[in-house]
């Protein structure tokens, strides 16, 4: 008789070691995928590897970090205080429009137009993540569905400014705004796309995030309340404070990665899937590989980036379509699942 | 026939794609598992639906392989919502990755292929010329089927013992236990009974709607087929309206373009309304009636006290 | 003999639930199973029905030895139990609840009609399409009786039924027990009221830690007997308390109503004062209210009517709680402690704001501050950054202890402070209980009759939501406490 047993807590090894296991058996549900394609995934793979480490290849994945990292670390938050936010999406892309809205729409010495993009643009994301948390700590409302809804709010209103209002006076017909000034901008790493103020501060927030949630009474706060609602308030704390402040953090730092992609990258506001093709749904990836701990996520989030780069690599390379990317995603959340199954659990012949 | 039938029938013919997979996320979420996989269903459903159809020059047959995709995206999610007792957020939100991830791959060999054989109209003689509600009969054969479908599945949710025990699991599982419910057993039933009817949804979209092969051929409608199932508050009648009025969303955008309405803010529509039911059905009165299931998302441990 | 249960033995990781127990219940037969909580009565009860299996013992219904794996198998052999709290699907209707019991695949009129019927036959009418969250605790009680009726049981498990009834709703259940009986069924009556034992029951068992102490006839039994049967010869070996100055007033509460989850009256207008130097101790049978006192008195339950006054003010929320009292919880595992945070988190779970500055945690002095709690309490755990759970469950109420006494606050609500531990653990709780009451007052909230006797300087009797009595200690003994927990009023 197989008994299955409970674990009481994974060691750190096991921890990590299911979280290797799960990079693995996405590998494999890649490579089956692949192969029932006709398509031999070792050349796949070594397509993936070879182009990623040229030195453009590293960019974009080093591109492709950046708003990884800053919406997987304020997951982390989120989720670790018990907040379900599935809509970092939206959050970024509301960061987005605040961007976009001072780097075009207002009037301002040049010199303050970066520092009020990167405020205002996280200002956008806590108030669209502060919705959801305060229809949950004051309704009960169940907010995956909400951040999920909010998403979509979020990318028709991007479409609409995009093809409305805000559409480019210089640019006819095409789903654009026009292109910002150059106080807007953020500024790359010549030769690549990589707009390295905000990889500076993907870099320190992981870091940031570590010594709130472990180093202050306010994640203190927050960990207990993702644990427990009730040794949290029989300890004495603000319930819905702590879920609050953990929301406007994952929002804020959504929405940073917002102004960055539209700052750093398109120098202009597009419709929504230019903007994000999914980094916000990514970021849960990100946070959930990194097992939550914020300094795991620099690694989880440059893996999750390298994936990426490399489902584009081979979309280019080998005629797939985008969906190969949906595929590489999906598969990893799926076997995140499944190996946490057999981390938790422990098989003992009786 | 004149413009209002028409629009009608226009209207109807965009919301089966919504009320089918809407339905089948009834069953489940009623039960008590929340599905958050049905974009990937549905994509899946289109994708086998067409290719089968394509090869086999037989759209039932279609039909029917779209429902088995469906079932054993299903499958999977149940197996790890029930018996593993798994997170269904993230196994949701996976397969829904995975199964559109998927669909766009086989389809890329399939964009622009024409499909001669789909499931056609047909119109109901003498029906479809009364005025407005002739729209409801111009439709084709799974529209009509769907019209079934909805009032079958409401009479066995409200009328009957087994509907009793779908909602009972999903209200109070531990009651359902003591009073010799299967619990499991319910669970998947509903929950590949939902990834069935999403995978026709998907393969109404291929096959009867539009038939040709489109790349992000499901469009998101999974997701607001999703929020369909909140804002009918769980009832298969109130489907109907939600899904032909969201339906009707997608079909009238661009018609009310030129009276100022823009197409992406009408598109928020859907989503907006759902958020306001949710909170409107908030409140404790209405919560008990037209509330969500009190189990829903949460995995059974028998014997747990709580 | 309808139901025979011989030598049944159920032991758990730290106590011996049943410990050889023996007992018989014949047709036509109402028998109470008397006890304390903690005795073993509804560890017998949920073997009986099929929860748990025993690890020793047979059971024969009607003269066959029978295995009963799961309540689904009680319930083929015509057991029924009726929980203490009614598991019923609120949104659904009474009707759509009993379907199940139904062979039919629709629900018509005619089994409405039916349900109906029987609900009258036996006295507890019920409106079949009502919807479950629209009917009272009582009626919903009558729901499960009615399931145990339809499924026509021969033998009825009443679980401590009359918590939730009203006086005229105990009335119209104990004419239906009593036709039950006529019908030839057998009722096995869990409670620890010793009125209605006394009234109800043909013959009474009593439990004692897990043994059975005796089997009455209930017409040669009375309310003493029956308690010294309950709580036996206790030797208590008084400790030495020490005599204490009494200082100002610290807990006032007044004329206080508190409801309970389902909208009845728990706390029904308490009044009583805790003094700087004391320990007034709250006595009672779990059920009568004190779950609910605890809770509004720490914040966490809505005051309906009256008043609680802590240190001056009034008490309006949890968090202004805590800044002025302390709280020693017996659900340790799911409230007092966080088991997947550490050992040196969890010791300052509750005062972990005297240790921050501008928001940031001073960890040497957090350190500093929790290592000296492990050494002054000997708490046994492999370091400080080691998981609570891996603590031992006497480890871990030391460390609740620790915390919750080292706060320097004026008022100490200690519930069921000793809930398993060992001997020793248990006199070294209740030595420090006694020390800290020089310096603050202390509220005993207890279902351990020796605990409170031991510890108080003054006693409560809790029954049905009300005081029967208050004493001073010197008054108190274990027979007069005991007769006053199952609700009779001692002169």
């Amino acid at each position: 008789m197989i008994k299955v047993e409970e674990r009481r807590e994974p060691s750190l090894i096991v921890k990590i070691a299911t979280k290797i296991v799960a990079v693995l058996l996405a590998l494999g549900i890649s490579a089956t995928i692949f192969i029932s394609y006709g398509i031999d995934p070792i050349y796949a793979f070594s397509i993936m590897f070879s182009k990623s480490l040229t030195l453009y290849g590293l960019s974009e994945v080093v591109t492709k970090f950046i708003p990884l990292e800053l919406c997987g670390v304020g997951l982390i938050v989120a989720f670790k205080s018990g907040m379900w936010n599935i809509g970092a999406e939206g959050q970024l892309l509301i960061g987005a429009i605040m961007a976009t809205w001072v780097a075009l729409f207002l009037d301002i010495p040049d010199f303050t137009r970066l520092p009020l993009i990167l405020t205002l643009s996280m200002v956008g994301g806590i108030t669209w993540a502060l919705i959801p948390a305060f229809l949950k700590a004051k309704l009960e409302v169940n907010e995956v569905i909400v951040t999920l809804m909010m998403n979509y709010i979020a990318s028709f209103l991007v479409n609409y400014l995009v093809y409305g209002p805000w559409k480019g006076s210089k640019e006819w017909g095409f789903p654009y705004t026009d292109k910002f000034p150059e106080s807007a901008w953020l500024p790359a790493i010549p030769g690549t796309r990589i707009h390295w103020p905000t990889l500076l501060i993907a870099s320190v927030v992981a870091f940031t995030v570590f010594f709130i949630m472990f180093k202050t009474t306010l994640g203190f706060e927050m960990r207990v309340c993702g644990q427990s609602r009730r040794v949290a308030e029989y300890s004495g704390m603000n319930y819905t404070k702590a879920l609050m402040v953990s929301m406007a953090i994952s929002g804020a730092l959504a929405g940073l990665a917002g102004a960055g992609e539209v700052c750093g990258i398109h120098r202009r506001l597009r419709y929504a899937s230019a903007i994000s093709s999914g980094y916000g749904y990514s970021g849960i990836i990100v946070a959930w590989l990194s097992g939550l701990h914020p300094i795991a996520s620099l690694l989880s989030a440059f893996f999750i980036a390298f994936l990426l780069a490399g489902g584009d690599i081979l979309q280019v390379s080998l005629g797939l379509s985008s969906g190969v990317v949906s595929v590489f995603n999906g598969a990893i959340l799926f076997s995140l699942l499944i190996s946490e199954f057999f981390g938790r659990y422990r098989l003992r012949w009786k | 026939m004149d413009p209002v039938t028409e629009l009608i029938s226009m209207v109807v013919s965009a919301g089966t794609a919504l009320l089918l997979p809407a339905l089948g996320e009834i069953y489940a979420e009623r039960s008590g598992v929340l599905n958050l996989g049905v974009e990937g269903m549905m994509a899946l459903g289109a994708v086998t639906a067409f290719y089968l159809t394509y090869l086999t020059k037989e759209p039932f047959l279609g039909l029917i392989v779209a429902a088995l995709a469906g079932v054993s995206l299903a499958f999977i999610h149940a197996f790890i919502s029930i018996s593993i007792r798994s997170n269904q957020v993230v196994s949701g939100l996976a397969l829904s990755m995975l199964g559109v991830g998927l669909s766009s791959l086989i389809g890329k060999s399939l964009i622009g292929v024409p499909l001669k054989y789909t499931i056609s109209r047909f119109e109901v003689p003498l029906l479809k010329d009364i005025p407005i509600i002739g729209g409801f009969f111009v439709q084709n054969a799974l529209t009509y089927a769907s019209y079934f479908i909805v009032v079958l599945l409401w009479f066995i949710l409200f009328k009957t013992k087994i509907g009793v025990y779908v909602r009972m699991v999903g209200e109070n599982p531990r009651a359902a236990d003591t009073a010799g419910v299967n619990v499991p057993v319910i669970r998947y039933a509903c929950t590949l009974l939902g990834g069935a009817l999403a995978g026709l949804g998907g393969a109404y979209l291929s096959i009867c709607y539009t038939p040709a092969w489109i790349e992000g051929m499901t469009a998101g409608q999974g997701w607001i087929a999703l929020a369909l199932v909140i804002f009918s508050a769980w009832n298969p009648l109130y489907a109907i309206v939600g899904s032909y009025l969201f339906g009707g969303v997608r079909v009238l955008q661009y018609r009310l373009q030129p009276y100022g309405f823009s197409p992406p803010l009408l598109q928020t529509l859907p989503y907006v309304s759902t958020i306001a039911v949710l909170i409107v059905f908030s409140s404790g009165r209405l919560r008990r009636r037209l509330g969500a299931p009190s189990a829903l998302g949460k995995p059974y441990y028998r014997g747990e006290k709580t | 003999m309808l139901v025979k249960m011989v030598g049944i033995t159920k032991i758990f990781p730290n106590v011996v639930a049943n410990d050889s127990v023996n007992f018989e219940l014949k047709h036509g037969e109402i028998h109470g199973l008397l006890g304390e909580n903690g005795a073993g009565k509804t560890t017998l009860m949920n073997i009986l029905y099929g929860v748990y299996k025993p690890d020793k013992g047979e059971i024969y219904i009607e003269g066959r030895p029978v295995h009963i794996k799961s309540p689904k198998d009680a319930i083929s052999l015509g057991i029924g139990m009726v929980p203490q709290f009614p598991e019923l699907v609120e949104n659904m209707t009474v009707a759509e609840n009993l379907a199940p019991l139904f062979p039919e695949k629709v629900l018509g009129k005619k089994r409405i009609n039916e349900i109906r019927r029987i609900a009258e036959e036996y006295g507890l009418p019920i409106d079949a399409e009502a919807m479950v969250y629209d009917l009272s605790l009582g009626e919903r009680q009558r729901v499960e009786v009615l399931k145990a009726l339809i499924r026509g049981v021969k033998i009825l498990i009443l679980d401590e039924p009359t918590t939730v009834l009203t006086p005229n709703e105990v009335n119209l259940l104990f004419k239906a027990v009593r036709k039950m009986r006529g019908e030839g069924k057998g009722i096995i009556f869990v409670s620890h009221k010793l009125p209605e034992v006394l009234e109800l029951t043909d013959r009474v068992t009593i439990l004692r830690k897990g043994k059975v102490v005796a089997t009455l006839n209930t017409k040669e039994a009375s309310e003493e007997e029956l308690v010294k049967l309950m709580v036996g010869r206790m030797v208590l070996r008084k400790y030495a308390k020490g005599k204490t100055i009494l200082g100002e007033e610290v807990l006032r509460v007044e004329n206080l109503h508190v409801l309970n989850d389902k909208g009845g009256l728990a706390v029904k207008g308490l009044s009583f004062s805790v003094r700087k130097g004391e320990i007034f101790g709250i006595a009672g049978v779990s059920g009568n209210g004190q779950k609910e006192l605890v809770e509004a008195l720490t914040g966490f339950r809505r005051v309906e009517k009256g008043r609680i006054i802590i240190g001056g003010s009034e008490l309006t929320s949890h968090l202004q709680f805590r800044r002025i009292a302390s709280h020693i919880p017996d659900d340790r595992v799911g409230m007092g402690i966080l088991p997947s945070l550490s050992v040196l988190e969890n010791l300052v779970l509750t005062s972990y704001r005297r240790f921050s500055k501008f928001g940031l945690l001073k960890f040497n002095e957090l350190e500093q501050y929790a290592n000296s709690l492990i050494y002054k309490y000997s708490i046994i755990a492999p370091s400080l950054k080691a998981p609570a759970w891996q603590l031992s469950g006497g480890n871990l109420a030391r460390l609740i202890l620790a915390r919750e006494t080292s706060t320097e606050c004026s008022l100490i609500v200690a519930v069921h402070p000793t809930f398993g531990l060992d001997v020793a653990s248990t006199e070294e709780t209740w030595k420090l209980l006694l020390e800290l009451r020089r310096k603050a007052a202390v509220l005993l909230v207890s279902e351990d009759l020796e605990e409170v006797l031991q510890l108080s300087d003054r006693i409560g009797v809790m029954y049905k939501g009300e005081f029967i009595d208050v004493l001073d200690s010197e008054e108190a003994d274990v027979e007069k406490i005991g007769l006053m927990m199952g609700g009779v009023r001692v002169d």
